[in-house]
């Protein structure tokens, strides 16, 4: 499989990611040869083969259910670019 | 004619006491952002480690649908941006959910039971709350909520009309009461539903567009939010159109669905395996363990109560959709031992009470032992209905316990007949043409007279008489 300039420009779209022309272009190139090696790694028989979620073969392991997080709300918004009302500001986005 | 097809999406939020992927608290009604911290921010270089009573509970719900259990799970990311998950995705499962492929059974209006089957449900994170209006051309964003455990609960489409999706719904909202791994308030958020809605002529096999109505929080907009979308779909199909598959809003306020058009666009997730978490794996004793903790569910409730009280399917179904209703019920019952007055009062007089207050019965005025004792009353004649009735209006103004307000309102049933015998002869003496037509009439019609004088005496003895034998001594005086 191979992509057109417009997949990647939807993708950045969703990335919200801006992209010129030249590095759509470049971008494209980069991702085709990624596909390439998939499209070589697909040819490959992987019937009897687990699928692997992670590379490492570890099981996760779960934590106690106990609050351990203090407030440190003031600390945290200091370093945001806008906080008013205990609250974090961001552009306005409507539905 | 049409056929709908609904299936639903459940987000039930786990009671957990911290959140699915890092230790803050999740109380709900804190100061705004108090309860986010560096990993429900979303901060890089944080590693998120789940919660294991999260999964504790996932498998119980699993387990009380009779679902199989993923035992080795997936976390994956879903990606989209919008400011109340700051990562930039929502940790979910998409390929391997922690419970898979279940079933429930639901009553249906005609007392017929159907089976909706359970896709799947997986474990998520919430996110936080966007505040639109408070500040000029900026939102604000609560995150105490992002990073609360959600259970997300996938029916098969197999629902038929608005009706049988809250039959369900509710029977969901049972079950996650029962295993008290959530409180299931809808009002509140603690349990949203996504609708998914499409017709089709009656009878064809094919599935039409489907729209999917989003967040829907009480039982009787979702009643209402897919009857107003399937009378939509009818009429755009009727006009020839076509229905457009998309996201929709319910607005109750104008009766209307509305589309979402901004949010369809981001509808392309990039699932993808998180790689910031492992496989959770459960052992068997870690199911096991759920297994055997697991509470009497209401189905085996509602058999248990029809069989140990003698009340019917009907009557059982009612009292065991709600725990406590059903806990308060057992007690009362059990204290009394009359299952069937139990039933009566708790349905007739505390339900109603409830509905109307929209209180909830652990905190109701009457408690399960007063109750109790009002029915003893009944039981040994002291009161008769319409005492009773009394008595208890008493007890919810909180008036004080049952034989203090027997005996301060004077209430106490009089069975003595001679006091019973000095009023019939009273009514008697008093409505002489009544006494007359009555005498005249013919046996049929004499029973119906009756009434007339039984409410004279009942009137006279203040409502204390005891019925049975005001009818008795009438028939018998009135004939002589």
């Amino acid at each position: 499989m191979s992509l057109t300039s417009d997949h990647v420009k939807r993708v950045a779209k969703l990335a919200r990611l801006g992209l010129t022309d030249a590095e759509t272009t470049e971008t494209l190139t980069q991702l085709n040869s990624i596909l390439d090696l998939v499209d070589q790694m697909q040819r490959i028989n992987t019937k009897d083969v687990v699928p692997l979620a992670h590379p490492l073969e570890l099981k996760q392991t779960l934590r106690a259910d106990e609050v351990t997080e203090m407030d440190q709300r003031e600390k945290f918004q200091n370093t945001a670019p806008q906080a008013d009302d205990g609250l974090y500001l961001v552009p306005r986005v409507v539905e | 004619m049409y056929e709908a097809v609904i299936g639903l999406e459940v987000h039930v939020q786990l009671s957990t006491n911290s959140k699915i992927f890092s230790g803050s608290s999740t109380d709900f009604g804190a100061e705004p952002n108090s309860q986010a911290s560096l990993i429900d921010l979303g901060m890089p270089g944080v590693l998120p480690v789940p919660n294991a009573k999260a999964f504790e509970m996932a498998v119980k719900f699993g387990l009380a649908i009779d679902a199989e259990i993923g035992q080795k799970s997936i976390f994956d990311r879903k990606n989209y941006f919008y400011p109340d998950l700051p990562k930039g995705y929502q940790i979910s499962q998409f390929e391997k959910p922690i419970v898979g492929p279940g079933r429930v059974l639901i009553s249906l209006e005609d007392g017929t039971k159907k089976t909706i089957n359970v896709t799947r449900a997986h474990l998520e994170e919430d996110a936080g709350k966007s505040i639109h209006d408070a500040f000029d051309g900026m939102t604000g964003v609560d995150l105490n909520r992002a990073g609360t455990p959600l259970l997300e609960i996938v029916s098969e489409p197999e629902l038929r009309s608005a009706k049988e999706a809250v039959a369900y719904l509710k029977v969901i909202h049972s079950i996650v009461r029962y295993l008290d791994i959530s409180d299931g308030n809808m009002a509140e958020g603690s349990m949203r539903c996504d609708c998914n809605v499409s017709i089709r002529p009656e009878g064809s096999a094919t599935l039409g567009t489907r729209t999917e109505i989003k967040n829907v929080n009480s039982f009787r907009f979702v009643e209402k939010a897919i009857n107003t979308e399937i009378n939509r779909q009818i009429d755009i199909l009727e006009d020839g159109g076509r229905v457009i598959q998309e996201t929709r809003l319910y607005d109750p306020d104008r009766e209307e669905t509305r589309s979402m058009r901004s949010k369809e666009e981001a509808n392309d997730y990039r699932y993808f395996p998180d790689p910031d978490l492992l496989p959770v794996v459960l052992d068997d004793s870690f199911i096991e363990t759920c297994r055997v903790n697991l509470p009497e569910l209401p189905e085996a409730r509602k058999a248990r109560y029809i069989s140990e009280y003698g009340i019917t399917d009907y009557d059982a179904g009612v009292l065991v959709a709600d725990r406590d209703v059903a806990d308060y019920f057992a007690e009362v019952a059990n204290t009394s031992g009359e299952g069937k007055l139990a039933a009566n009062w708790v349905m007739g007089s505390i339900l109603a009470e409830l509905n109307q207050t929209g209180g909830s019965i652990t905190n109701f005025s009457v408690t399960a032992r007063q109750l109790s004792h009002l029915i003893g009353r009944i039981k040994d004649n002291t009161l008769n209905s319409k005492t009773a009735k009394t008595v208890f209006e008493a007890l919810l103004a909180g008036e004080g316990e049952v034989d203090a307000i027997i005996e301060f309102k004077g209430l106490v049933q009089v069975t003595d007949t001679g006091a019973i015998e000095v009023i019939v002869d009273e009514v008697i003496a008093e409505n002489p043409d009544q006494v007359a037509n009555y005498r005249a009439a013919s046996e049929d019609k004499k029973s119906k007279m009756l009434g007339f004088f039984v409410g004279q005496v009942m009137k006279k003895s203040q409502g204390k008489a005891n019925p049975q034998a005001v009818n008795q001594i009438l028939s018998s005086k009135l004939s002589g």
